[in-house]
């Protein structure tokens, strides 16, 4: 007990003194926290739209405007040549081409249906799609609005519509920042935990002073706990710098106890630890271990669901989300603040995490002692 | 008794033992002796420190200090020696001062415990105790991980080259210093590239490609050396190496500082070397009897 306190003054003392990555350990989540939420946004806003209007009439006017005024769509051209439009397109200016052929508004009023042609920009897959889905709703909309000023509806209506009405229940805003936000922490704490401690016992390995320390009676746990203890605090004080900026600039507070969050974090450190106590065994240098760690951490983010819902990849991704203690850790924030789920209800992700952090360590551990 | 016992160590490296670093070394050193392994870059000298402070395992044979076994007793040779290896490797970003307290108190001992040991060594850095070892000048490293080796009062001190990349006068200083510790009663192995520090050790070990080729102090060692060597120098040392290995009567020729030791095949005659040498319009000859050196045998033992 007394050489462990010795080696987590010493490693205690190397973290506090190296005061780049100390920097980097408590502006990382501050800088990242406060500006990722705003630019890491699901809603496209923005689309360059050019309208071909080949008929200039009221009812263009009209639709062009609501189509403006909805703070989606940015008219980019008003023009009245497709191959104008076209050449916004393939500048990369324009994302949408709204056609309306010359007999719009004659064809609306004599035959009561009128068409449209849309073209789509489709290099930007999401923007492309949710703009295309916006622009056709806006022009329902307006559709259904000609449609009341002509026709004075019967009391009941004569034909079949149905209309639907939705809530978004655990976030009613529907406000993106509240999913984003303990996402981004979640990916700051695993960095902190695993790859920090990687590099960390890397660096020990690389200057040499990991020879020093064997040819002393350190025993290896001693070592390692050593390592591991330091980066677990790490990693829950981030956690802590987190939620109060999450409190502080979105005003997040979570539907769940705090105490359900810190009991869970406090497993997945141990996770990750582990699994950067294994990508230490297996490089030689810090630079090994950054590349390695950057091939981890971008399957992580990208199958984490932080971006895009597990559920809608393929069946095979949804298998590789299965090991992805990122998946399960993003999973439990979101159910704790945004549906306050309890520690019963988060249960089978603690054993998950449990369960990584039982292979990981114990495959490090044995791994470590072949090298060494 | 005997405070080192190499027994056939061999050490192989690679996917198929294909390169042999150590093979079948067997040596012993006594207790409080000062025993130098010496030999060119390569020869093994850091595998062999390696296995003897239980940082490599060997491939084979046994070795003992301090009469524990490297492989079945590594912990309890962990607790009695001190090695410092051949690159500087303590945390570079804590102070003299932190590195030496936290290699004491990882040994269960203190600073002061063992002051006297180290205290002639550590008085000439003591000035800079809150400096950080990373910013330490070499010789000043090389004091600093002398000290954090022996704070916990080794049985058995390893220095692997330490005086590699060291100026002459710190070299002469930290020889010094090893005497020191060798009235102390500490054993001390220590390995190093350069012959001329054969002399100051008490017995030496000359390896060469993994093998250990002789054993012996110093004096044993050249005395072995039977053949005659003269010094020959002239106003073309280039020339003259080439005419000088042409020689039949000569066995070997190299250069050594300003002369070219030719080692000569007995029966041999100085004057029909002079005049050999002469009329192959070397000028300003100089031929001279030489004592045979450390160097002198290794080069032999080598070509062997």
């Amino acid at each position: 007990m007394r050489t462990l306190r010795f080696l987590l003054q010493k490693e205690f003392r190397q973290i506090f003194r190296d005061k780049s990555i100390l920097r980097v350990i408590f502006m990382m989540p501050a800088m990242q926290l406060l500006i990722l939420p705003w630019a890491a946004d699901y809603e496209v806003k923005n689309i360059n739209l050019v309208v071909v209007d080949h008929d200039r009439s009221t009812y263009t006017q009209q639709l062009i405007s609501k189509i403006t005024a909805s703070g989606y769509f940015r008219l980019d051209k008003y023009t009245a040549s497709y191959k104008d439009a076209m050449h916004e397109i393939e500048n990369d200016d324009a994302d949408i081409i709204l056609e309306i052929p010359a007999s719009f508004e004659k064809d609306l009023v004599k035959e009561s249906s009128a068409n449209l042609f849309m073209a789509v920009n489709a290099i930007n897959g999401a923007k492309a799609g949710l703009g295309a889905s916006y622009l056709q709703s806006i022009i329902h909309d307006y559709n259904n609005g000609i449609r009341a000023q002509w026709i004075q509806l019967p009391r009941f209506n004569t034909e079949t519509t149905v209309d639907v009405t939705y809530s978004n229940w655990f976030n009613p805003l529907m406000n993106y920042k509240f999913f984003m936000v303990p996402g981004i922490l979640v990916m700051l704490v695993t960095m902190v935990g695993s790859f920090l401690a990687a590099m960390n016992i890397v660096k020990e390995k690389e200057i040499g002073t990991i020879e020093q320390i064997n040819v002393t009676p350190v025993k290896k746990y001693h070592f390692i706990l050593g390592k591991l203890i330091p980066f677990w605090i790490l990693g829950l004080i981030i956690l802590s710098i987190g939620l109060l900026i999450a409190y502080v600039a979105y005003g997040i507070i979570p539907a769940g106890s705090f105490f359900t969050i810190y009991v869970f974090a406090a497993c997945y450190l141990l996770a990750v630890l582990g699994l950067g106590l294994l990508v230490s065994t297996y490089s030689n240098t810090q630079q090994q271990a950054m590349l390695f760690s950057f091939f981890l951490m971008m399957i992580f983010v990208l199958l984490s669901g932080l971006y895009t819902p597990i559920s809608s990849m393929p069946q095979w991704a949804q298998y590789i989300t299965k090991f992805n203690p990122v998946a399960y850790f993003i999973e439990v924030m979101r159910m704790v603040v945004l549906k306050g789920s309890s520690l019963s209800d988060i249960s089978k992700n603690i054993f998950i995490v449990l369960g990584f952090a039982v292979v990981l360590n114990i495959w490090a551990v044995v791994s470590y002692r072949k090298r060494a | 008794m005997q405070s080192v016992i190499v027994n056939n160590l061999s050490k192989s490296y690679g996917k198929k033992k294909e390169i042999k670093a150590v093979k079948e070394i067997s040596f012993e050193v006594s207790k409080g002796e000062l025993f130098g392994i010496i030999g060119p870059d390569g020869a093994g000298k850091t595998s062999l420190f390696r296995m003897l402070t239980t940082l490599l395992l060997p491939d084979a044979g046994n070795a003992a200090v301090d009469g524990s076994d490297v492989v079945k007793n590594y912990k309890d040779i962990r607790k009695k020696v001190g090695y410092m290896p051949g690159r500087f490797s303590l945390y570079q970003d804590l102070s003299v001062e932190e590195n030496l307290n936290f290699f004491a108190t990882i040994f269960n001992t203190t600073v002061q415990h063992n002051y006297d040991l180290i205290k002639d060594i550590y008085v000439q850095i003591e000035p800079f105790k809150t400096r950080k070892a990373g910013k330490l000048s070499g010789g000043m490293k090389q004091k600093l991980a002398l000290s954090c080796a022996l704070i916990h009062r080794p049985v058995v001190l390893f220095l692997d080259e330490p005086t590699t990349g060291v100026d002459a006068v710190s070299r002469k200083e930290f020889w010094e210093m090893l005497k020191h510790l060798k009235q102390q009663g500490i054993t001390i192995l220590v390995s190093t590239p350069y012959m001329d520090e054969a002399g100051l050790c008490d017995r030496i070990g000359l390896m060469q490609q993994g093998k250990i080729l002789s054993v012996g102090t110093p004096a044993e060692i050249t005395g072995a050396f039977k053949e005659t060597i003269l010094g020959v120098k002239s106003n073309n040392m280039y020339q003259l190496l080439k005419d000088l290995n042409a020689n039949d009567e000569v066995e070997d020729a190299y250069s050594f500082g300003e002369y070219h030791h030719t080692v000569m095949k007995p029966n041999f005659n100085k004057e029909t070397l002079q005049q050999y040498l002469e009329q192959k319009g070397n000028k300003e000859l100089v031929i001279q009897n030489t004592q045979p050196t450390v160097e002198d045998s290794f080069m032999q033992l080598m070509k062997q």
